[in-house]
């Protein structure tokens, strides 16, 4: 379990596609993420943002296309034996029947990698970075959003995986748990060396942690590069996703 | 349906060959077993009771006007042990038992708990189907075995204190001794395992199929119930058949 032995891996994605309901959702999606990179996905909402996720992740399956991670098929029998993937919920996702340490320490008990003694210096060491040591024997239903958020985080952490998926982490947080959220994620890819996906429309903080970026719009690829490129990209949905904002400059009330 | 049904042989071949992990699982099994036992036990004493008593109180009076009062021990005793026990305990549990983990499952379902336990590389199947296949398929014959024998005292109270028949405890199950031997008890202890297997396997295909909100779970709850109760009522049958045959 020593991650240092296990530095991120990189992902390819070609020519995927997916439809769901005659729909397409994913048309054709071409990209690579390298080893160690935060690569972020924006889009606006129904893009297929998180559609892509799940495959990424293989809780899909593509209708086309193909997913390479470290060079294999995401599908190839053992991959996720050979390769420690996990993923930050925008739900959280906490199994509610567990306490918060025992979610967090779920992998390492399901799996027997530790003895209970040691899972439990585990999860208290991974609650205490993410600032939840008091809450190890809450349940997930006494947490705020952004505590379960966190705690989910500690689970992923706990994995010491190669490769991260974060779908929206900062979305339901107030502006401080969100930058506390950014730093957890560049702190992780500093320390680990994990490759780092990151799902989300939030442009705060897709321009603050990406080393690169996509914008997808229904189920296409719109613009991939560099947060500087990105900004610098003429698409018309692209600018319009850059500059949106809320100063409408509402009159003043008469009384 | 026949989609349905393939996805539960399916489930239940995929548990099956889990069942060597069983032992890792103990706990879980151990909770499930404690959970059914706690929620289900008093109903299926008071629901075997007065099963127990009607019968006596339908055959009683027409055998006694033929004097074969007799021969109420021996009716209550097969029939409890052979066909209302298991089938009664069986509707009981999956309308206790098999509903709420086909609402607990569709909840982790809908909530993404069962996609972070994939994503953990924990199989769905180890960790939550198992346990609870386990479970059922311990808990309802023994439920059962608590069914006959209150279902047995039902029916001798009825026999003992209904005026229109009136024989005593000991004639009663005297009676009872004579007509049902070990062999009907296992017969019915057959039966219930088997419709645990049903239960289970159901409640837990119906769980991990969910989609959609509330209304999905609630869906699923009530699919699982009412195909559960329509596979024992069919199963019940084709196993009477082939027991009486083996008989």
């Amino acid at each position: 379990m020593n991650s240092a032995r296990h530095p991120g891996v990189s992902v390819q994605v070609r020519g995927l596609r997916k439809s769901l309901g005659g729909q397409p959702v994913l048309d054709g999606l071409d990209f690579e993420v390298e080893r160690g990179e935060i690569f972020v996905i924006m889009g606006p909402s129904g893009s297929g943002k998180t559609v892509l996720l799940k495959h990424l992740i293989g809780l899909e399956t593509a209708d086309a296309g193909e997913i390479l991670i470290g060079g294999e098929p995401i599908q190839a029998p053992g991959m996720m034996d050979r390769c420690r993937m996990a993923m930050v919920f925008q739900s959280g996702a906490l199994l509610n029947s567990l306490t918060v340490g025992e979610n967090v320490g779920l992998y390492l008990a399901e799996h027997r990698l530790k003895p209970p003694e040691e899972i439990a210096r585990v999860v208290a060491e991974k609650l205490a970075l993410v600032g939840l040591q008091d809450a190890r024997d809450k349940m997930p239903g006494e947490l705020s959003g952004g505590m379960r958020k966190r705690a989910s985080i500690a689970r992923a952490l706990v994995i010491e995986p190669q490769l991260i998926f974060y779908d929206e982490p900062t979305s339901e947080l107030d502006p401080l748990m969100a930058v506390t959220v950014a730093e957890e994620i560049l702190k992780l890819n500093r320390r680990l060396q994990v490759t780092s996906i990151v799902v989300t429309h939030d442009r705060d903080l897709a321009f603050g942690i990406a080393h690169r970026m996509a914008l997808i719009d229904a189920g296409r690829m719109v613009s991939i590069g560099t947060p500087a490129a990105i900004r610098a990209h003429p698409h018309p949905l692209l600018q319009r996703f850059l500059s949106a904002d809320f100063r409408f400059h509402p009159e003043p009330m008469t009384p | 349906m026949f989609q349905d049904i393939g996805q539960m042989l399916l489930l239940l071949g995929r548990t099956a060959r889990a069942l060597p992990l069983m032992v890792r699982h103990r706990r879980k099994v151990c909770e499930q077993l404690f959970e059914i036992g706690n929620a289900s036990l008093l109903m299926a004493c008071v629901l075997s009771l007065f099963i127990g008593g009607v019968l006596a109180l339908q055959t009683g009076p027409v055998l006694a006007e033929r004097g074969l009062q007799g021969f109420i021990g021996q009716i209550v005793g097969l029939s409890m042990c052979k066909e209302l026990a298991p089938v009664m305990m069986a509707v009981l549990i999956a309308g206790r038992i098999g509903s709420a983990m086909a609402a607990e499952i569709g909840s982790m379902q809908v909530y993404q708990e069962i996609d972070a336990l994939r994503t953990m590389n924990i199989s769905p199947i180890h960790f939550l189907v198992l346990p609870r296949l386990v479970a059922i398929m311990v808990a309802l014959p023994v439920l059962v075995v608590f069914a006959m024998l209150v279902g047995w005292l039902g029916g001798g109270l009825v026999a003992v204190y209904n005026f229109q028949i009136g024989i005593s405890f000991e004639a009663y199950f005297n009676s009872l001794r004579a007509g049902v031997d070990l062999l009907d008890v296992v017969n019915g202890l057959l039966k219930s395992g088997a419709f645990g297997v049903v239960i289970g396997v159901v409640a837990c295909h119906q769980g991990l199929q969910t989609i959609g909100g509330p209304r999905g779970i609630g869906r699923s709850v009530t699919k699982a119930v009412v195909n559960s109760i329509i596979l024992i009522l069919i199963l019940d049958y084709f196993l009477t058949r082939l027991l009486l045959h083996l008989d």
